[in-house]
């Protein structure tokens, strides 16, 4: 009999289980909604992805021009928050993977296959793309994205307020360090570099004379120079001078704007709500000098549309992303200036852009081609992980700059080593 | 062997004295039955659950990375690099903080609230409804909440404007990690999304306590107050306390939210387990292969932690074997 009670116990137990366990999974099956819903229509179906632009009237803009492409139905996925590679990267593993999504040149994409050869389509028109932006997505001659904007990122700064606390615009750190400390009231704080101070990773980097990787693909980060530039930033921000947990990141206007801050690093993108808010009282300029042989820089960030080589349309979608983002220079315009201002990287286009020629959008576009650094397509999400950690851990927290630079480095190394051998 | 021998001939009994003779064969055939009502069942977890779990553990020991279908097989070293990972290692510490934290101070807050609101005598069905509705709030909503409006570094953050009335100068709760403050803000949101529900589970343990047992501890001159409440009611509230913590700690072990809402893994502290393994393999890295191990290994923990515990305070043992 103890045998029979015993496999009783058994089933109960496996039954308790599985209702369990098949509750937990009902409950992660839910929530596939992905954009797609409802579309119906004729002919083929495509789905892109964005990332939720913070102006006004992009998510209209882009469902505008996808509904004037008259080969394919094309539906979109507007991605709000901060979790957009997240959602993309573990949507192009699944059937409901975008036929076209937007990102940033990154090599493991093409090296896994995840993107298409676009070559075909931008070749013809390849003389008149900005030649930094065709080699950011070039890898062993064949071209993997095509750019549709470029942000480059600098300091915005309130005239007003430098003029009354006597400040000259920094061009080094240590000027900065110190506008910071005049210009912090107990109502306003002198700079805002965002709530976790990723944003000026890379310009620290250039402007100290240093690199993300060197030409032939080695760490080129873990120089002196950026360690002092990392203690300065850490004095900077326990200073009680640096504007932090603010409740808009620093890709919005909204510190700026609302007076939370006299210096904000933020993107060309804001420009047009911040002289909406501020009118005449605003000024730019680069990140400055880190040390003695450093140099004042500016990072050209941007996005590209890329096709998932992985989809069932992949011709269709080369074709729309031909249309749109080769073809339809209207409309290329219409999206680089309307709304945020974004530097076009067609030459032809930037020519006719008359928004960014003169005032203040002009002094934007000239940092661009004078201080401007480009993304660099072996820049990995990995390596800029291990990076971004290595600042929390020496900005943010208090550790040495050298020994986080160096499990950095340690990382990056072993990531270089699975991506180029 | 015995236990068919014994069955076989046990069985014609009853199946005698039934009238209803055609549904002998569906009765006369446990293993059948068996089958018929956990099949459907079956099938379903073997599809959502176990094979997801074996494709997990399949994948740990491949070099994974943007696919889930690998083809070069890579031994322990995901393993490896997990257990060295200090992200991993540490994403332990910040849990067994947070347990430590969250744990008792739930436990303490519901059962401080059951107790006041028990002793009501009117509006009582009003308050338990007032505690209890934090409970249907999201847990991204209620920490996006504490975030931008309760815990913001600017000055019209509402911490630092009732600071500010006395002199305290502005905080920034999350960019800084010393001092600690994330932790006040984890914790506080937590305990006001949690102790509603947990009070609940305790005002029904105490509403079955029986009245006769402070009758005679009355008569006995047991004092109102702290005494009665030490030796009568704690040890009635013993069997709701240990599930009460057992799911406060199971809770604790699923923490990501909030964490990942109000910390960000932008961070290197405050990493709860999952959010780092949402960083290895969901994230930006796209590593399935060392995110399965680490969900291996966090498994082999849970296991191992969960065993731990039943032994020593007894919970899912017989009533009799206590």
């Amino acid at each position: 009999m103890s045998a029979l009670s015993n496999s009783n116990w058994d089933r109960r137990n496996v039954l308790r289980a599985a209702m369990g366990l098949a509750a937990a999974g009902g409950l992660a099956a839910c929530g596939s909604n992905n954009g797609r819903g409802g579309s119906g229509g004729s002919g083929t179906q495509l789905t892109q992805m964005f990332h939720a632009y913070g102006e006004a009237g992009t998510e209209q803009a882009i469902k505008r021009y996808a509904a004037a492409y008259k080969d394919a139905n094309v539906t979109t996925n507007w991605i709000t928050g901060n979790t957009f590679e997240a959602k993309l990267f573990s949507s192009l593993l699944t059937k409901q993977a975008p036929d076209v999504f937007e990102f940033h040149p990154q090599i493991q994409m093409v090296k896994s296959g995840q993107v298409a050869d676009l070559t075909d389509i931008i070749g013809p028109v390849k003389d008149d793309f900005n030649p930094a932006d065709i080699k950011s997505h070039t890898v062993d001659g064949k071209i993997y994205g095509v750019r549709m904007i470029d942000d480059p990122q600098f300091f915005f700064y309130r005239k007003s307020m430098l003029e009354k606390a006597k400040v000259d615009v920094p061009t080094t750190l240590d000027e900065l360090l110190e506008a910071a400390e005049k210009l912090t009231t107990n109502k306003v704080k002198g700079v805002f570099l965002g709530n976790d101070l990723t944003p000026a990773i890379n310009p620290l980097l250039w402007s100290a004379g240093a690199d993300t990787l060197t030409p032939d693909n080695k760490p080129a980060f873990h120089t002196d120079a950026v360690a002092a530039g990392m203690k300065q930033l850490r004095q900077l921000f326990t200073s009680g001078n640096l504007l932090l947990d603010a409740p808009a990141d620093y890709w919005d206007p909204s510190a700026i704007n609302q007076g939370l801050c006299a210096i904000q690093f933020c993107g060309m993108w804001a420009m047009p709500a911040m002289q909406k808010a501020l009118g005449d009282d605003l000024g730019v300029f680069p990140f400055p000098k880190v040390g003695d042989n450093g140099k004042q820089s500016v990072y050209n960030g941007g996005w590209s549309m890329f096709v998932n080589a992985k989809g069932k349309n992949v011709d269709a979608a080369k074709e729309y992303v031909k249309w749109l983002w080769i073809d339809q220079k209207q409309y290329q315009e219409d999206w680089a200036t309307s709304y945020g201002f974004h530097i076009p990287p067609r030459t032809s286009i930037a020519q006719s852009a008359t928004k960014l020629k003169s005032g203040l959008p002009a002094e934007g576009v000239k940092l661009f081609n004078e201080f401007g650094h480009f993304d660099n397509i072996g820049w990995t999400q990995a390596m800029i992980t291990a990076l971004t950690d290595a600042f929390a851990n020496s900005v943010r927290k208090n550790g040495d700059p050298n020994a986080a630079l160096a499990t950095a480095e340690k990382k990056v190394n072993a990531e270089l080593k699975k991506l180029f051998g | 062997m015995s236990t068919t021998t014994t069955r076989g001939v046990a069985q014609p009994a009853p199946a005698k004295a039934s009238p209803a003779r055609p549904r002998r064969g569906l009765r006369g055939n446990p293993t059948f039955n068996f089958w018929l009502f956990t099949g459907p069942f079956l099938v379903g977890l073997a599809i959502f659950v176990f094979v997801p779990i074996f494709w997990s553990i399949w994948l740990s020991f491949f070099d994974a990375r943007f696919t889930v279908t690998p083809s070069k097989f890579i031994g322990f070293d995901n393993y490896k690099s997990m257990l060295t990972n200090s992200n991993f290692t540490g994403s332990l510490v910040t849990f067994t903080v947070f347990a430590a934290l969250i744990v008792p101070l739930t436990w303490a807050l519901s059962l401080g609230l059951a107790l006041l609101v028990h002793r009501l005598r009117f509006m009582r069905a009003f308050f338990r409804s007032v505690f209890f509705l934090p409970t249907a709030v999201s847990y991204v909503a209620a920490a996006l909440i504490w975030k931008m409006s309760i815990f913001t570094g600017v000055r019209f953050g509402l911490m630092n404007t009732v600071l500010g009335w006395f002199g305290v100068e502005n905080i920034a709760y999350l960019s800084d990690p010393n001092p600690p403050w994330y932790w006040l803000v984890i914790v506080t949101v937590r305990l006001w999304l949690q102790a509603g529900f947990y009070m609940i589970l305790f005002l029904a343990a105490l509403q079955n306590i029986p009245a006769e047992l402070y009758e005679a501890a009355a008569i006995d001159g047991a004092k109102p107050g702290w005494q009665t409440f030490r030796y009568i009611t704690l040890p009635q509230l013993r069997a709701t306390s240990t599930a009460v913590i057992l799911l406060l700690l199971v809770a604790a072990y699923q923490a990501f939210d909030e964490f990942f809402n109000i910390i960000s893994i932008k961070a290197t502290w405050g990493q709860t387990p999952l959010m780092v393994l949402y960083k290895t393999a969901l994230g930006d890295n796209q590593d399935y292969g060392a995110g399965s191990a680490g969900a291996v290994i966090l498994t082999v923990l849970i296991c191992a932690v969960t065993l731990l515990q039943g032994k020593f305070m007894g919970f899912g043992r017989g009533e009799d074997s206590k």
